[in-house]
């Protein structure tokens, strides 16, 4: 499924990270999955959260820089192997990935949080696939 | 030695009597020639007839900035583009730059004002003079050196930067004049410190140092580190470039060549002309250039000027050395920089006002300039590699703009700190 991802411009401070996630603990939003995107100077920080739009005014309201940007969620069976079979997929239906993260929340699953530079085409990539890596509405979260 | 005689040293009523003569011509030819100018003076109900003397200067029109841009980029010339030689430009307040025009016989006063500025700071025809100021449309370059050849001293015209080539034809070539800015020649002293050559070891002797403001102690630190005499020259394209004015050997205020340039300290906000001696903003009339005479042009510089005569038998009027700006112009290792021109840049790549902060450091010898820039909605994307390619374009632009590199940091939305609703734009660092 496709799911909003809230994105926050960090500068590389200590505190700011905490800073972010006091804010949405204490409007009670829950934090699924993150990362973290640095470089020299900055990073974006990358949050999948209970009530994205919820957090993005939150955030907002505490001048951070902020955007929501759509990413799919898919799963991949928790053993050697299974991200592989899923990324070979997207190789051979040519859908390039701007990045990924992933989390695991059971033993025997693993969610991915997928951002591709055409999100429709691999959207319907995995559509098309008889196996069932999409992670469906009300799965896995929260 | 003294190069002119005649006009440096003449009494306060022969010069008056050239100024008078001088500024009678240029009011009529710029009257005549000019639309801008003619307008700004009927404005004033003045016709050139009302100008008899030089001390009916301060009836005339101040000229600003605002007006080169205004006529940018070719307005402000009083001859036809056929007679235009050259063209320089400096910096503008905004993304355009300030351009300045100059005859065949401009750049032979021109040549003539260097000429006496080195023989001020006692230069000679057996020097030789190595221009490490940037050569282009910067007047810095091109100005020493056709007055270094018009003196018949010997020229090396290896502009600025390549700072390891300086020092080798410094060793080689046995240079005696270095000429560039005073923060250079420091950073020149370290590296020479860094690589064990010993002052003592080269045949220099003189600086001549512009372009940017710089203190008694600096003075100090760059004659003792190099073993030289440093020499203060002052000058702007507006007016002519370098040689409006330089400090002789006594080094006790800059000679300004007040029969092509008439100086005038005014009240930087009454703009009422101030009494010999007090401290106020320069303004410059030239009285014999062609290409773009500029009239009470105002300088920002504040500074004072001395009327007693030097020890060097020069009359002509002393300046102090500038103490400070009465705008927010910033000189950054030679170059003049403006806020406002940073803003054109931000205001060009996105659609709302950007807030940013200027840092600007003196790091060992030379001036850095951070940039921070706050990341607001309309600069924020998901992706690193287009936040990083936004970086590079603002570096890129800016570097271009403002011509000197500044090194762009983004940062948080709230990090600028506001004061009553504007931001403050300028933090300079830098112990001159």
């Amino acid at each position: 499924m496709i799911v909003k991802q809230v994105s926050v411009f960090l500068e590389n401070k200590t505190g700011r990270l905490n800073e972010v996630t006091q804010l949405l603990g204490d409007a009670g939003l829950n934090l699924s999955a993150f990362t973290i995107a640095d470089t020299s100077d900055f990073g974006i920080l990358r949050l999948i959260v209970s009530d994205p739009d919820k957090a993005k005014e939150i955030l907002k309201k505490n001048k951070f820089s902020v955007q929501t940007t759509e990413v799919i969620l898919v799963k991949s069976p928790n053993r050697p192997g299974g991200l592989a079979k899923m990324l070979n997929l997207l190789q051979k239906e040519d859908v390039f990935i701007e990045y990924m993260y992933a989390f695991s929340n059971s033993e025997d699953t693993a969610v991915i949080v997928l951002r591709p530079t055409d999100l429709q085409k691999c959207m319907d990539v995995f559509q098309n696939h008889r196996g069932d890596f999409l992670v469906q509405e009300g799965q896995y979260l929260f | 030695m003294i190069w002119n005689e005649k006009i440096e040293c003449a009494s306060r009523s022969e010069m008056e009597a050239i100024q008078s003569e001088r500024l009678i011509q240029t009011v009529k030819r710029v009257y005549h020639n000019n639309e801008g100018y003619r307008k700004k003076m009927q404005e004033k109900g003045l016709v050139p007839g009302d100008i008899k003397s030089v001390a009916d200067l301060s009836k005339l029109p101040f000229t600003t900035k605002s007006d080169l841009r205004d006529g940018y980029p070719f307005g402000m010339f009083t001859v036809p583009m056929s007679e235009i030689v050259r063209v320089h430009a400096s910096s503008g307040t905004t993304g355009k730059p300030t351009v300045v025009g100059y005859t065949r016989n401009d750049l032979q006063m021109w040549a003539e004002v260097v000429t006496r500025s080195l023989c001020m700071a006692g230069v000679h025809q057996n020097d030789i003079v190595q221009v490490a100021y940037g050569y282009g449309l910067f007047t810095g370059g091109l100005g020493l050196h056709y007055g270094t050849e018009n003196l018949g001293a010997t020229v090396i015209p290896i502009s600025g930067g390549n700072t390891d080539k300086q020092i080798l034809l410094m060793q080689d070539f046995g240079t005696t004049v270095i000429a560039c800015t005073p923060s250079y020649a420091l950073f020149l002293a370290e590296t020479m410190k860094e690589m064990n050559i010993a002052p003592d070891s080269l045949k220099l002797r003189v600086g001549i140092f512009g372009a940017e403001p710089w203190s008694e102690n600096m003075r100090r630190e760059i004659e003792d580190k190099l073993k030289i005499k440093a020499i203060d020259i002052y000058g702007l394209s507006e007016v002519i470039g370098p040689g409006v004015s330089c400090e002789c050997d006594h080094q006790c205020g800059m000679h300004v060549m007040e029969d092509h340039f008439i100086p005038e300290i005014i009240h930087p906000e009454t703009l009422e002309p101030l009494p010999p001696g007090e401290k106020g903003e320069l303004v410059f009339s030239t009285v014999t250039k062609e290409g773009m005479p500029i009239l009470r042009y105002r300088t920002r510089d504040l500074t004072r000027l001395i009327y007693d005569q030097c020890e060097c038998g020069r009359t002509l009027v002393r300046m102090e050395k500038c103490m400070g700006r009465s705008d927010d112009m910033l000189i950054i290792r030679g170059v003049n920089v403006f806020p406002s021109q940073i803003e054109s840049v931000l205001l060009e790549m996105s659609e709302t006002e950007p807030h940013y902060l200027l840092i600007i450091e003196r790091e060992e010898t030379l001036d850095v300039v951070n940039l921070l820039v706050e990341v607001q909605e309309q600069f924020f994307s998901d992706e690193i590699k287009q936040l990083e390619s936004l970086r590079k374009k603002l570096t890129d632009k800016i570097q271009s703009t403002l011509g000197i590199s500044v090194r762009v940091k983004l940062v948080e939305p709230k990090t600028i700190e506001r004061t009553a609703g504007k931001a403050k734009r300028v933090i300079d660092n830098r112990k001159i």
